[in-house]
Parts: structure tokens; sequence; C-alpha cells
């Protein structure tokens, strides 16, 4: 929030909505603007992407390691003579739909526990704090890896587990929040009035908690993108899909022969993850009123 | 009271290990069934008598930590060894590529963070913010793959894989050389994306202490700016630095998983890829717990260096 302008000012500006507001901050950062546009059209590869390149990913279509550009295999092929285009833009859904998903789960976690622990305080909150620190005691990756080991690795158990991993950041920051906005005079006085612990906490405290959520929600959708390459790496995926970890994982014997199936599905984990944190970096300088006011 | 916490941290642990082995689906017994090739309904339930897998949950729960207060985490199906004497094997690994990466990147990254600092438009400071960028999106072991590629195939310099040699004898020394050559990428890896978090900390606490009252007063009374920063400013901004670093341990844990399985370096990471393909669930459950035990120490040492840097810190806990 900037300083107040003077009402009787000619040019004062008009009320506008917040997110008006950001999205004008956004668009002025070029590197997230940038990032945004690279992103969308990922984004769009994969959801229309296996409808302008029909190749089936699992097809052994040529020979193996034919090389990019070669033999009209614009990306080549793997190790069994599949096409890497196909599974880069099959991948692309695995990689961006568990990246959503994962976030997403966590963030319901992280905001839950967070909100209960920072709005009861009390024994709620030393118990919710606790069970947080135990999280992150864990190794996640281990962590997941017994998950996905022990109960199957399905897409939906894959989510699973990098939700229950990685949710206490969110806790922590959504706690802070809510210590910080709780004792503000406009949530006394809806307690004054009447209003519900429920409504307090999820209608009137979470609304104006959610700028650092957000932002940290964007980092995680990152950052689940690369659990899963990385489980994927280590083969603990569902066998009957393809994703960019594991066509990393299962040509890396052959890097010597053709190091690009395994450089080219990296790249496209770099970049993709890179814009999304290029965004979320964005979406920090737009939400955060104290780095606006510089 | 830290220690305390620190050991009901720990039974934590292992009360989650004993339920997810309970809810998974298959036992011991199923376990050794199949490597008897298959058994009927009777042998089946004698082995679940044998084991007390038939007693009620809290009684295999309190026996299970019983157990591993002796040093028993069960016995591995796969590797015809006791879990704990597996691990104890794979541990040095681990903890050599985890404390060397660790140490180095929080040292380095100071180093770049003050340099960076007292020239924020500087090569260094612009070097910390694309290794910022770099380390974040970066899959790790993507970025050991390509240093393999760079550093040990196209330019010969380091060993493939492995952590020693088995055809190089020697003395001490030798072996020293060896097994540092063989470090020397794995540690790049890993180290890389903690240095991009400590370089790109400790450069904005830098800044702050820089720009801060009794740092002004240090250089009114003449002291040299070399002074300043070395003697004054650098101890003030160290601690958020060693706190991140002491949050980080499970994360370094988790990279060291993917850096093993990249490089075949013999630690816990990769005992864990195996005994999970082998689906050797005893062996993994130790591990886990192994690996919660190495962040609950690291983490301990990070109050230790906490209260050796920052004093006001010394009275707590």
């Amino acid at each position: 929030m900037s300083d107040p302008k003077p009402i009787q000012s000619e040019t004062a500006p008009i009320a506008r909505h917040p997110a008006a507001e950001a999205w004008e901050m956004f668009r002025r950062n070029h590197a997230a603007m940038v990032a945004l546009i690279v992103l969308s059209l990922i984004i769009l590869a994969a959801i229309f992407g296996p409808f302008i390149y029909p190749t089936d990913p699992f097809d052994m279509v040529w020979a193996p390691f034919s090389p990019p550009g070669a033999d009209g295999f614009i990306l080549g092929t793997d190790y069994l003579g599949r096409d890497l285009l196909a599974a880069l833009i099959h991948g692309a859904r695995v990689s961006i739909v568990i990246g959503l998903a994962a976030a997403l789960m966590s963030v319901v976690i992280g905001v839950t526990v967070g909100a209960l622990a920072g709005f009861y305080r009390g024994w709620v909150e030393e118990i919710l704090m606790r069970i947080t620190e135990f999280f992150q005691v864990l190794p996640t990756l281990l962590f997941a890896m017994v998950i996905v080991a022990l109960f199957g690795a399905s897409l939906p158990m894959i989510t699973l587990a990098i939700g229950v991993v990685s949710w206490t950041a969110v806790a922590r920051i959504t706690r802070s929040e809510f210590l910080r906005i709780r004792e503000l005079e406009y949530v006394t006085a809806s307690r004054a009035s009447g209003a519900k612990n429920s409504k307090l906490m999820f209608r009137i405290i979470l609304p104006n908690a959610l700028p650092p959520i957000i932002v940290q929600a964007a980092l995680m959708v990152g950052s689940a993108i690369l659990f899963e390459a990385g489980l994927s790496f280590l083969g603990l995926t569902d066998p009957n899909v393809v994703s960019w970890g594991q066509v990393i994982g299962s040509n890396r014997q052959y890097i010597l022969d053709a190091s690009y199936t395994v450089t080219i599905p990296g790249l496209a984990i770099f970049v993709t993850v890179l814009a999304i944190s290029l965004v979320g970096d964005g979406l920090n300088d737009a939400l955060n009123p104290k780095l606006r006011q510089r | 009271m830290r220690m305390i916490y620190a050991v009901i941290l720990l039974l934590a642990v292992l009360v989650l290990n004993f339920s997810m082995m309970h809810l998974a689906p298959g036992d011991v017994a199923d376990t050794i069934s199949q490597s008897m090739g298959g058994a009927d309904q009777e042998i089946l339930d004698q082995i679940r008598a044998d084991y007390g897998l038939d007693q009620p949950f809290l009684v295999q729960l309190g026996r299970y930590i019983g157990n591993v207060l002796r040093f028993d985490l069960g016995y591995s199906f796969f590797y015809n060894k006791p879990v704990t004497e597996l691990i104890l094997q794979r541990l040095p690994a681990t903890l050599l590529l985890v404390f060397v990466a660790q140490i180095l990147a929080l040292f380095i990254g100071v180093i770049l963070g003050v340099i960076s600092a007292r020239k924020p438009n500087g090569i260094a400071s612009h070097f910390v913010t694309m290794l910022a960028l770099f380390g974040y999106s970066a899959p790790v072991f993507w970025t050991g793959i390509l240093l393999l590629i760079a550093f040990s195939l196209k330019v010969q310099l380091f060993p493939v894989a492995g952590m020693r040699d088995v055809t190089i004898i020697g003395g001490f020394w030798v072996q020293f050389v060896d097994v540092a050559r063989h470090m020397v990428l794995p540690v790049i890896t890993l180290g890389s994306i903690f240095l991009a978090l400590y370089s790109r900390l400790s450069r904005a606490t830098m800044m702050e202490v820089l720009g801060s009252d009794y740092v002004r007063t240090a250089k009114a009374k003449g002291l040299s700016e070399r002074e300043v920063v070395y003697k004054h400013a650098l101890k003030n901004s160290l601690s958020p630095v060693i706190t991140l670093a002491g949050l980080q341990f499970s994360a370094v844990i988790s990279g060291a998983v993917l850096v093993e399985a990249v490089f075949s370096w013999p630690g816990l990471g990769t005992l864990a890829f195996q005994s999970i393909i082998a689906r050797d669930t005893p062996t993994i459950l130790g591990i886990l717990f192994f690996s919660a035990l190495v962040v609950i120490v690291g983490n301990l040492l990070t109050d230790l260096a906490l209260r050796l840097v920052d004093p006001r810190m010394r009275g707590k806990g």
C-alpha cells in the first residue's frame, strides 16, 4: 500500500482493483514477462502438443541414437529408437499436472496447519508446529521414495508423496502471516461484531495473508516439478507414462554415444522451472507492498 | 532440553516408519515365502507367528522400538545381512559427501556473499545472481550428468564413478588423493545448489549489516574498510546463513540420493535406491531412520556453531 495521496489533488488515481495494480507492477518486470510467455508456450504445448504431433512416445519409430535433426526427427531418437520430441511433449503433461496438483495439495495442507496454529495459538500451535518440525527432519526425497516404493508408483501416489513432504514452508509462512494479521484492528472489530472463528480465519484473515502464500505456491510448483523429475529419474514413476526425468534416467547409460538424450530433456525441466521461479519473483515484487514502496 | 527434543523426534520417526511398514501391502512373511518360491497358508501363518506378526499393533511397535534402541533395525533378506551392519558400511561415504559439500558451500557462499555485498554491481555479484537462478531451477541429477559429460568423458580429468579405484594401492595419502579425485564432481554437483542459497542470503545480510549504524561508527573511528568488513560486519552476518544451513540438512540428504545415483557413489542413497528396486522394506526404513538421525545431529551441530558465532544465543536452550 503506497502512502495515501491527498484527496483534493486533481490527478488522484481512481481506486483500482488490487489485482489490476499487481498486474501493472508485474508487467514492468521484463524477466518475469518473458518467463510468463515461455511458460504459457510450454503449457500450450503440453495441452495441444499431442494432437499436433501425434507420434506415440512409446513407439519404436526409427533406429536408436539418431541424432537431432537427422532422418526427420527434430530432436532425434533414444536408445530404443523412440522419438525424443514426442517424449518431451507427452512428458510436459506429466510434469505440469503433477507440479500443479502436488503444489495445490501442499498449499491446502500448509495453509490449514498454518492458519490453525496462527489463529488459535496455545497448545494447538505448539502441537502443529512440532508436527511441522517433524516433517522438516525427514529427508523429503527419501521419504517420498519410501511412500512410492511401499504403496505403488501411480501418478496420484507420486502427487500425494510430493504433497505430503513439501507443505512445511507454506505452513510456516501462513502461521507468521496469521500471527501478524490477527492483531490488526479490523480483525478485532470483526471479532467484536460477532464473526465466528471459521469466518474470521478463512474470510477475514486469510485473504490478507494470501500474497506471500501465492508467491510460495508458485515456487512450490517449480520444486514439485523438480521433485517429480528426481523420482522418475530414479525409476520411481508410473511405467506407462512418459516423464522428463524418466527419459533422462533410462538414457543415462548411453551418454557416451548420445548425450543429447539426456541434455535435451534436462533442458526442458530447467527452462520450465526457471520460468516458474522468474514468474514467482515477479509475483513477489508485484504482491509485496513493502517492496513496492521503494 | 535440545537433546530430549531430538530423542522425541527420533521416536516419532520410528513410529512413522513402523506404521508405514504396517500399512504397506505385503509383509515379511510374504517376502520370505517369495524367496522360497511360494508357500501355503499354514506355513505363512507359522512364519507370522515366528516373527510376532500376529501380535497386536502396539505390541509389535513396542518391540520394534526396543529393537532399534539395541541398534537392531531388522534383517535384510535381500542382502542377507543385518540392516544396521549394511547401513553402517554405507553411512561414512554419505556423511563424507554431505558434510564436505555443506561446509564448502557455506565457506565459499559466505566469501562470495561478502565480495558481492561490497561491490553490488561487480562480477561476483552477477555470478551470485546467475548461480541462484541456476541452482534453484536445474535438476541436480542433470547438473551432475552435464559435469560428468564435460569433465569425465570429454576431458578426462576426473573418474566417472565410484569412490575409489580398486587398482590403486598405497599409503594413506595415496588413498586420500584417490578419494578426493572421485569426490570433486559429486561435491560440486551437490554443493552448487546450496552455494546458490548461501551466497544469496549472505549477500543480502551483509548488505544490510554494512548499512547499519555500528558499521558507520567503526568506519568513523578510522578503521580500514577491510577491518570493518572482516572483523565487525562478517561476524554479525554469519548467524542467518548458519541457521539456513541447519535447515538445509534434510534437503542436502535428498540431493545426495540423486548425486549418488549419478556418480555411483557407494553411500546410503545408492543403497536406498537398490533396496527400493529389490523391495527390501527393512533396509529402506532403516535408511529413513538413519538419515533422520543425520539431520537431527546436523541440527544440533548447527546450534553449537550458532552459539560459537553469536554470544546472544548462548543463554538459550
